[in-house]
C-alpha cells in the first residue's frame, strides 16, 4: 500500500510536505521502499512500526540529512533536498538530543534560532524554553542535565523558528509525565495554528493522541493508513498487529 | 556573501566558548608543544648544531602536531549527541560550516603558537625581536593553509573508527608543502637573511593557501552529505 492522500476537505491547501514514492536505499537495502504520501498545513501523521522498519531513515530524508535514491519529497513545494530554504521550515526532534553540552540550554537554543536567522533571539529563546519548562535552568551546563531535561531543551531548539514542518523522532524518549504532557500541548497548539507534524513513535496512545492519520511502516513502506475519524483508539493496537502481521 | 560569513562567525564563536569552557583540547596542544620544545631541548647538541640552524625545524614539527590535536576535536565536539545533525538540518550552508570550523580551528592554533614561540625563544635564546613581523606572517599563512586541509580531513575522518589516526594519515602529506615552505623561510630569517629573500616561499604559503581553502571550501559539502 504505498500512498495515501489526504482529506478531501482540506485538498484545495498546498501540501506542507508531498512525498512522492520515496526510496532511500544503503547499498542493495532499502530502508524506505517506495513511500508516498501528503500533509497539508495542520495535519499530523503518527507513524508506527518495529525497529528498522525505515522510519527514521524516512524522517532524516524529509529533513535534508539523506538524500532520496529515488522518488522525491517536496517541503512547501521545495523539493529536497532543497537547500537552505526547504531546510529553515523544517524542525527536527530526534532521540539525539543534537545539544552541545558545555554549552546552556540558553546557548544551545540561541546558537539554533540565529542559524535559522532569527537576529535578535533572546525573547524567542526565552519563551521556548519557558513552553518546555526549562527557563530556571536556562543557565546550567547541558551536561548537568537529566536526559528527560536534555529532551525538553532539544525540543525547544528545534521550535524555536517555528517551523512549519516538525519532524519528531521518538520526541518522547526519556520525558516524564509532566514533560510528556509539555510536549503534546505543545505539538498541539503547533498543529492548530497550521504546523504540518509527523510523528514517529512507538508509544500508540501518545502518537494517537495527536495524530489525523496514522500509517504503519514495515520493511520501508506503508503497510496500513488510517484517517483520524477511521481510528478506534482503544482497538488501535490489534489494528496495528494485524497491520504488522499482515504487511509480511 | 553576508549571510555565510555570518553563519561562519556564528559557528566559530560556537566552537571557541565549547574550547574556552572545557579548555580541552588547547591544554593538551601546549602541554604537547612544551613537551616537545623540552625533549629536543635536552636531546640538542650545540656543538654539532646551531641553535638558529635547529629551532625552524623544532618549530614547525611542533607547529604541525600540536595544530592536529586542535583540529581532531574540530568535528568531535559535533559527534556527542549528533549535535552535527542539527547543524546539517538547518538552513547554514555546507561551506559557512566549514568556513566556520576553520576560523575556530585559525585562532585555536593562534593561540598555540602564541604559547609555543615564545618558549622556543627562551629555550633557544633566538634573537627574534628584529624578525618578529615577518616570523608572524610566516606563522598566519603557514596556518591558514594547515586549517584548510586539517579541518576538512577532520570532517572526513571523524566518521571512522580509527579517527585519531586517519586524520594525520591524510593530512600530513599535504602538510609537506606548507613545514617546507615555513621552516625555510624561518631558518634565513634566523640566518640573518634579508626579508626579499624568503619572498618566494612567501608566494608559496600564498599560492597553498588560496588554491586549498577554495578547494576545501567546495569540497567539504560532498563529506558530510550522504
Amino acid at each position: 500500500m504505498p500512498s495515501e492522500n489526504s482529506s478531501t476537505a482540506t485538498s484545495a491547501a498546498t501540501p506542507v510536505l508531498a512525498v512522492s514514492d520515496l526510496t532511500r536505499s544503503f547499498g542493495p537495502r532499502r530502508a524506505v521502499a517506495g513511500v508516498s504520501f501528503t500533509l497539508l498545513p495542520g495535519e499530523c501523521l503518527a507513524l508506527f512500526g518495529p525497529n528498522g522498519a525505515g522510519k527514521t531513515t524516512l524522517l532524516r530524508v524529509l529533513a535534508g540529512l539523506l538524500k532520496p535514491t529515488s522518488g522525491n519529497a517536496r517541503v512547501s513545494g521545495i523539493e529536497l533536498p532543497g537547500g537552505a530554504l526547504a531546510r529553515g521550515q523544517v524542525g527536527l526532534i530526534s532521540h539525539h538530543t543534537m545539544l552541545y553540552e558545555a554549552l546552556s540550554p540558553r546557548e544551545n537554543v540561541a546558537f539554533a534560532a540565529r542559524l535559522y536567522g532569527i537576529r535578535d533571539a533572546s525573547a524567542r529563546v526565552d519563551d521556548a524554553l519557558r513552553r518546555m519548562a526549562m527557563i530556571e535552568r536556562a543557565d546550567a551546563p547541558v551536561r548537568s542535565l537529566s536526559r528527560g531535561m536534555q529532551q525538553r531543551v532539544s525540543i525547544a531548539r528545534a521550535m524555536v523558528h517555528s517551523p512549519r514542518l516538525v519532524l519528531a523522532d521518538e520526541p518522547y524518549s526519556g520525558l516524564d509525565e509532566s514533560g510528556a504532557r509539555s510536549l503534546t500541548a505543545l505539538l498541539e497548539e503547533l498543529r492548530s495554528a497550521g504546523t504540518a507534524i509527523v510523528i514517529v513513535t512507538h508509544n500508540l496512545v501518545e502518537g494517537l493522541a495527536l495524530a489525523t492519520r496514522a500509517a504503519v511502516m514495515k520493511a520501508g513502506k506503508f503497510v496500513r493508513t488510517d484517517a483520524a475519524e477511521r481510528i478506534d483508539r482503544g482497538s488501535y493496537a490489534v489494528t496495528y498487529r494485524e497491520a504488522l502481521a499482515a504487511g509480511g | 556573501m553576508a549571510d555565510i560569513l555570518y553563519t561562519s562567525w556564528l559557528i566559530a564563536r560556537k566552537d571557541l566558548a565549547i574550547e574556552f569552557r572545557t579548555r580541552s583540547a588547547f591544554f593538551s596542544a601546549v602541554v604537547f608543544a612544551l613537551l616537545a620544545l623540552a625533549i629536543f631541548y635536552y636531546a640538542w647538541d650545540p656543538t654539532a648544531v646551531t641553535a638558529t640552524d635547529l629551532a625552524p625545524g623544532v618549530l614547525w614539527v611542533i607547529f604541525t602536531f600540536s595544530g592536529l590535536l586542535g583540529l581532531h576535536r574540530s568535528f568531535g565536539v559535533e559527534m556527542s549527541d549528533r549535535a552535527i545533525d542539527g547543524l546539517l538540518a538547518s538552513p547554514a550552508s555546507r561551506e559557512a560550516i566549514f568556513l566556520g570550523k576553520a576560523l575556530a580551528n585559525l585562532i585555536f592554533v593562534a593561540a598555540v603558537q602564541l604559547v609555543a614561540i615564545p618558549a622556543l625563544v627562551l629555550f633557544y635564546n633566538l634573537p627574534l625581536t628584529s624578525i618578529a613581523g615577518p616570523l608572524i606572517a610566516i606563522a598566519a599563512l603557514a596556518a591558514i593553509g594547515l586549517v584548510a586541509v586539517g579541518t576538512l580531513f577532520s570532517a572526513m575522518a571523524v566518521n571512522t573508527r580509527l579517527a585519531e589516526l586517519l586524520l594525520p594519515m591524510l593530512a600530513l602529506p599535504f602538510f609537506v608543502p606548507i613545514v617546507t615552505a615555513a621552516a625555510q623561510a624561518t631558518a634565513k630569517l634566523l640566518s640573518g637573511r634579508p626579508v626579499v629573500e624568503i619572498s618566494a616561499w612567501l608566494k608559496l604559503l600564498v599560492a597553498f593557501d588560496l588554491v586549498f581553502v577554495v578547494a576545501c571550501t567546495v569540497a567539504f559539502p560532498f563529506t558530510v552529505e550522504d
